[in-house]
């Protein structure tokens, strides 16, 4: 139970964190700032590989919690980074 | 000794790929940095994943699963247009809560006996499965598949969401009633109730977007990005994975931060958007005076060749008619001519978030000349001439003398005050918010009707003749 109440301390001060850095934003980024967010949420990805495949069933869920996951992950930075180069100052 | 060792490894590899998200996410909030605040990001990613796929127990699963997601975002990415990115980032959100979803549903199948920790599983998969459910509609209103349901649907999809709170009430009391020992079900029982739980999260998501209007998608989206992140951190704490927790929990504040600037643009509070709607938060019944004034693209011509200082204010209509090159080739005309144009972008145009940003840096306009309503309100009465595209609730003018429509209080960029305001329009029908908008009645306004993208090429031609 102990590893648990470490876990949501480190939840609550992320939260906290993250409500601190962003808070200021021009509006000129709040899509790439979207979408390069939207990549990080890909990060199941890293919990995904760690899934257990014993199972038919559970090899199945691992291989679609992975392929979207990666779906997430590459696509976003790519799609990210697209829009980025396009925002230019004269 | 070995694995503990690697442990360690992998703990402190996750660290550091936490202090690089971080990192990233502060530079890609300003715009000298961000791109590189999305490399710096991308190589917290790489990093994660690098201490973990080290461990892996079915290597031909996992290469396989990432090479076939890898490709299938990379095409998604890289084919996409600029005019698109709504609708794909929506279906991205969708695909990181589907991940979510399947990665708690999984490890429900490791579990034998009842357990809190449960309550953390069905969590998950919940968020996921609405993150899931509520991006494809999102996905299919954005992309115009799908229009919005009628009355009944609306209806239904509410009841439908008061029912699944009250199922997922009783499934998440079954669990703490039978892990603290007071009942003991049986746990196929419990096994039943969690395929239950499976299919209500995703229509829960259907039903929670399903009744929401397309001009109030930029609140959506910025949500269903935040429960995207906060499906991850609450998978995190499931698996006891730190490196979750931290970038879920980067993702959910970053979404939930835009979500109320999104809320706060439009003046309205988020029971209001997701559980109200405009159609039942009163009309209008005030009469509007004075008639509409079209003009050929001719006179327009006259008008605006005149002009010395110019506001361009690009809306949802701009993004349909795809016109943002021939907008920024009118505004280079305007300068050349020795006009100053600036452009003025209102937070909620468009679909989503920095939507018209997005439009306009693919055309080349340079950012700094791209206004927000505080900056350019104040030198309103200076401008020559605004000249509307396909904008509509952002620039009416209800919002600040009507104290009795349903839009009034919301910030708008007040282009009525300019010395002359042309209106490029489509038809006379009301926009989002299916409130009229009396800026096309008054005095200073001129409609030009048509598709933006040929009305502004008249334009275009009319100066080069």
């Amino acid at each position: 139970m102990e590893i648990f109440l470490l876990l949501f301390f480190i939840l609550v001060l992320a939260i906290f964190l993250g409500l601190e850095l962003i808070s200021k934003i021009p509006s000129t980024l709040h899509t790439p700032l979207m979408s390069g967010a939207n990549a990080i949420s890909g990060i199941t990805l890293v919990g995904a590989l760690s899934l257990d495949t014993g199972s038919n069933i559970q090899m199945i869920l691992a291989f679609c919690a992975i392929t979207f996951a990666s779906i997430n992950v590459f696509g976003g930075y790519l799609v990210t980074n697209r829009m980025l180069r396009m925002f230019k100052k004269k | 000794m070995i694995d503990l060792d690697f442990q360690i490894v992998q703990q402190l590899g996750y660290i550091f790929s936490a202090m690089l998200f971080i990192y990233g996410l502060k530079m890609l909030s300003k715009e000298d940095t961000a791109a590189r605040g999305n490399l710096v990001s991308s190589t917290g990613m790489f990093l994660a994943v690098l201490v973990t796929i080290v461990e892996i127990i079915n290597p031909l699963l996992v290469i396989s699963a990432i090479v076939l997601g890898g490709l299938i975002g990379s095409i998604f990415a890289l084919k996409v247009k600029m005019t698109s990115i709504p609708e794909m980032v929506a279906l991205f959100n969708g695909f990181g809560g589907l991940s979510s979803f399947f990665l708690a549903w999984s490890e429900f199948n490791n579990l034998t006996t009842s357990s809190l920790i449960m309550l953390i599983t069905y969590a998950t998969v919940i968020i996921g499965g609405v993150t899931f459910s509520g991006s494809v509609i999102a996905f299919l209103k954005l992309s115009e598949m799908f229009k919005g349901g009628n009355n009944f649907l609306n209806q239904a999809s509410r009841w439908f969401l008061i029912f699944s709170l009250i199922f997922i009430a009783i499934a998440a009391l079954q669990i703490v009633v039978s892990s603290l020992g007071i009942y003991s079900f049986n746990f196929e029982i419990i096994q039943q109730v969690f395929i239950a739980l499976l299919i209500i999260s995703i229509l829960s998501g259907l039903a929670f977007v399903v009744p929401i209007g397309g001009g109030d998608m930029p609140v959506v989206i910025s949500l269903l990005n935040s429960l995207s992140g906060i499906a991850a951190a609450s998978a995190g704490i499931l698996l006891t994975n730190t490196a979750l927790i931290v970038a879920g929990c980067l993702v959910g504040a970053s979404g939930l931060v835009l979500t109320l600037i999104m809320a706060k643009s439009m003046n309205r509070t988020l029971y209001n958007i997701f559980f109200v709607g405009y159609e039942s938060s009163g009309s209008s019944s005030a009469e509007i005076d004075g008639e509409i004034k079209p003009i050929s693209a001719e006179d327009a011509y006259l008008v605006v060749e005149s002009a010395r200082s110019a506001l361009i204010v690009p809306g949802y209509g701009m993004a349909v008619a795809q016109a943002q090159h021939v907008v920024k080739e009118l505004g280079d005309l305007l300068e050349e001519n020795g006009c100053e144009v600036s452009f003025g972008i209102h937070p909620v145009a468009g679909r989503m978030p920095g939507h018209m940003n997005v439009l306009l840096a693919e055309a080349n306009v340079s950012y700094d000349n791209l206004l927000e309503p505080k900056d350019i309100n104040p030198k309103m009465d200076t401008v020559d001439i605004a000249i509307v595209i396909g904008a509509n609730d952002v620039v009416n003018p209800s919002a600040t003398e009507e104290p009795g429509s349903p839009i009034y209080g919301m910030p708008i960029l007040e282009v009525h005050r300019a010395k002359t305001v042309m209106v490029l329009k489509r038809s006379m029908a009301s926009g989002f918010a299916g409130v009229q908008n009396p800026l096309f009645f008054k005095e200073n306004s001129r409609m030009l009707f048509g598709d933006a993208k040929e009305s502004i090429s008249k334009l275009v031609a009319e100066f080069k003749d």
